[in-house]
């Protein structure tokens, strides 16, 4: 097995039990913490594809595992943010019981 | 593949594991920033010094901590009584589990296809960095501040305290 296809495996199981987490647990902040780790297995991809690569001197899976890092935090900010203003309005966090839509 | 490869992979998974699947919710915080570390070391471990700490900084310094002070503020550490998976839980393991198992499978079906063997170690300074997101990348840049920023702002905004107004 190449180096290369030990971390995309890597990968494909953080971003498998990412997946599990965000879609089985009730907490929405669990389900957050899922949507995080599946954000960064794919991180995980681009800086293997950026290391063996043709040209890894181009610095473009670098630069794509940057700005993907930087947009998953402004998620995480927002995710919270929302988070919270939800309890505050439903009294729980819990994902079963927020069956509607209307407040 | 190195041990150190199979030392870190099993932590990063083991973290991520336990972040999913632990009872307590600031336990899952906890070991969350465990499977972040682990793929910090990873991202270190193939070379790319500064996608690395960023990872640190951000994910480890920034995101749990994010993540720690949501659980406190929603007293998301109580166990609810009737569980701490979703009702139709089986259906979601099913998903990841068919997931896991295209990715795989495009994965070891492709070795051929992929670049084969230890390429040379790049070397990549910060300057480089600095001098590609400055030049080439200063368009998506710019894009990801003004990201960031309406995202910050719009997060204060969203969690903010509604006053009661004045009748």
């Amino acid at each position: 097995m190449t180096p290369l296809a030990g971390y995309l495996l890597v990968a494909a199981l953080l971003f498998s039990i990412g997946l599990a987490g965000a879609l089985t647990r009730r907490n929405a902040i669990l389900v957050l913490i899922g949507i995080e780790l599946m954000l960064n297995a794919a991180n995980l991809n681009l800086i293997a594809f950026w290391r063996y690569g043709p040209h890894p001197e181009a610095l473009t899976g670098m630069m794509f595992a940057i700005f993907s890092i930087a947009v998953a935090a402004a998620e995480a900010a927002v995710g919270l943010g929302l988070v919270i203003s939800i309890h505050r309005h439903a009294h729980t966090t819990d994902l079963d019981a927020m069956n509607r839509m209307k407040g | 593949m190195s041990l150190i490869f199979y030392v870190l992979a099993a932590l990063s998974v083991a973290g991520a594991l336990a972040a999913v699947l632990l009872k307590n919710t600031v336990h899952c915080a906890l070991a969350l920033t465990v499977a972040f570390a682990g793929l910090a070391l990873l991202f270190l471990q193939l070379d790319a010094q500064f996608a690395g700490f960023a990872q640190i900084l951000v994910y480890i310094g920034a995101v749990a901590i994010l993540v720690v002070f949501a659980i406190l503020l929603t007293r998301g550490s109580e166990t609810p009584k009737d569980g701490v998976y979703s009702r139709n839980w089986p259906v979601g393991l099913v998903i990841a589990a068919c997931v896991f198992a295209v990715l795989g499978w495009a994965v070891l079906h492709s070795m051929s296809a992929l670049p084969q063997g230890t390429s040379a170690v790049p070397v990549v300074t910060v300057l480089d960095i600095g001098n590609a997101l400055m030049g080439r990348y200063v368009l998506p840049l710019e894009i990801v501040a003004l990201l960031l920023t309406a995202a910050l702002i719009g997060a204060v905004i969203v969690a903010m305290h509604e006053k009661e107004r004045p009748k």
